[in-house]
């Protein structure tokens, strides 16, 4: 076993525990150089990489492409708002089109559930999927259990809270798959009306209560709440989500034990989460976003080394 | 597929011992020298000859590094396999150092290519030497030669040389294996 079992990355539902862990050993190594005062290795330097993004994004952009140039692959990024996208192309013309001009690898993010595995039915070449509409966004899950097993040793066997807008979070659902594989036990905490139906069938337990949650869990995963993407309301008022499901540092100290917080980003200081307790000890925001190149150059290496 | 010894215990033995003495010939106090064994198989046999240093020939302090090249090859995407990379553990600066790198076989020369590439994000070092248990003479694909070497072979191309060591193999010995 020293390869993935896939040649694209289109969600962790298509990944096995071996692929995570090969993933993760990988990225110890590649954690080690980017540490170094020269963090580049020529390892890819016969691949070219398109960053394609329909939907707009910071931090996972440059993480990609700082892990694409790291690896010595050459990059071209392309933005859906500056594009022939609004002249009427489709997703297919437009991938064919840039594939055409001899792209090895596609990093695709797109607000529509779906749109990298259709894509990879359909062109020539590995994708990599950076997040798509409400379904999965593999690569933050990844990183998100790559950092908890850096902070805790394991992920397995750990309590797991995630907290927030589950309906609409792509984090979530990736994180909930990634999580069970490795054998962590997770709930998901938030308003009634931000939690899916069914949620219980992937193998979590539902808590209404911020305060229970955070007593059963050694971490907790706050969300943001995602505006863009609700059509409608789902709760009275911001003020009164944040009373419900916000986390503060009075709340944090009252708790007899110290839980590891993450955010995925960009985070809406005290909203869900008080600038107190973003910049606290126990708070692992930005490594997480350390781990995030760490974790996309060894994704980036697997799927290329697949490449023939 | 037949096998036969070419270097016995004993003969290792007394080989890391005069590699270690030339080591100590050239570099004396090893005080601007850092040796760098390299990954998987180098190690080994970097560390028996820091181990020999400091003991038997009382030099204070060697400095031992360990290099992973899997990140700087040329045959990255031509094999059906991933390449799995190693631990790098280099925790020191190699700029203006005397660096000597380590490995057990020298065959091609194509993993050494590799060494000097990777070994520039660590500094620029003042000079670098090779230290080799075996030398497989005449399958040279690149202009590399070891400055100190164990034993020279003389191997076909369908042969290959196992360097085992006691620590992970049960045993120090050289073989020859034909196909």
């Amino acid at each position: 076993m020293s390869q993935l079992s896939v040649n694209h990355l289109l969600g962790i539902k298509y990944i096995n525990k071996q692929d995570i862990d090969l993933i993760f050993e990988t990225a110890d190594h590649f954690k080690e150089v980017i540490n170094r005062s020269i963090k580049k290795v020529p390892t890819l330097r016969d691949i070219t990489i398109a960053n394609i993004f329909f939907e707009n994004s910071t931090r996972t952009r440059l993480s990609f492409e700082l892990a694409e140039k790291r690896l010595s692959a050459d990059v071209v990024n392309f933005s859906a708002g500056q594009s022939s996208v609004k002249k009427g192309e489709t997703l297919i013309d437009t991938v064919n089109n840039i594939l055409s001009m001899k792209v090895d690898m596609v990093v695709m993010r797109h607000p529509n559930p779906g749109a990298g595995i259709f894509l990879s039915k359909h062109v020539n070449a590995s994708i990599i999927n950076a997040g798509d509409g409400a379904h999965e966004h593999p690569t933050q899950a990844l990183l998100d259990s790559y950092s908890i097993r850096e902070k805790l040793g394991d992920v397995k066997g750990k309590n797991v809270v995630i907290v927030g807008d589950i309906l609409h979070s792509r984090v979530a659902l990736s994180n909930i798959f990634a999580l069970r594989l490795q054998g962590a036990n997770v709930k998901v905490c938030g308003p009634k009306t931000l939690i899916p139906k069914y949620i219980e069938s992937l193998g979590v337990g539902v808590e209404t209560n911020l305060v229970k949650a955070l007593e059963w869990c050694h971490v907790a995963n706050m969300l943001r709440v995602q505006n863009e993407r609700m059509d409608i309301s789902y709760f009275p008022s911001t003020r009164e989500y944040t009373q419900q499901f916000g986390i503060n540092k009075k709340l944090l100290d009252s708790i007899n034990k110290d839980i590891i917080i993450m955010h995925p980003g960009p985070i809406n200081r005290g909203v869900e989460i008080t600038s107190d307790v973003a910049d606290s000890d126990q708070s692992v925001i930005l490594n997480q976003v350390e781990n995030g190149v760490a974790i996309r150059m060894a994704v980036i290496y697997l799927l290329a080394s697949k490449i023939k | 597929m037949g096998q036969r010894v070419l270097l016995s215990s004993k003969e290792i033995h007394i080989i890391l011992h005069r590699l270690a003495c030339q080591l100590l010939e050239r570099h004396l106090d090893f005080s601007k020298t850092v040796l760098i064994g390299i990954q998987p198989r180098g190690t080994f046999l970097a560390e028996r000859l820091t181990e020999i240093l400091q003991k038997d020939y009382g030099v204070k302090q060697v400095k031992l590094g360990l290099l992973d090249i899997t990140f700087y090859r040329d045959d990255f995407r031509r094999g059906d396999k991933t390449l799995e990379a190693n631990k790098t553990k280099i925790d020191f600066l190699v700029e203006d150092k005397k660096v000597v790198f380590i490995d057990d076989v020298l065959y091609t020369g194509r993993s050494i290519r590799a060494a000097l590439t990777a070994i520039q994000s660590f500094g620029r070092p003042d000079e670098i030497e090779l230290l080799t248990l075996i030398d497989r003479r005449f399958s040279r694909h690149l202009p590399i030669q070891p400055n100190y070497r164990g034993r020279q072979v003389d191997a076909i191309n369908g042969e290959r040389v196992k360097v085992m060591w006691k620590e992970n193999d049960g045993e120090d010995t050289v073989y020859l294996i034909s196909e």
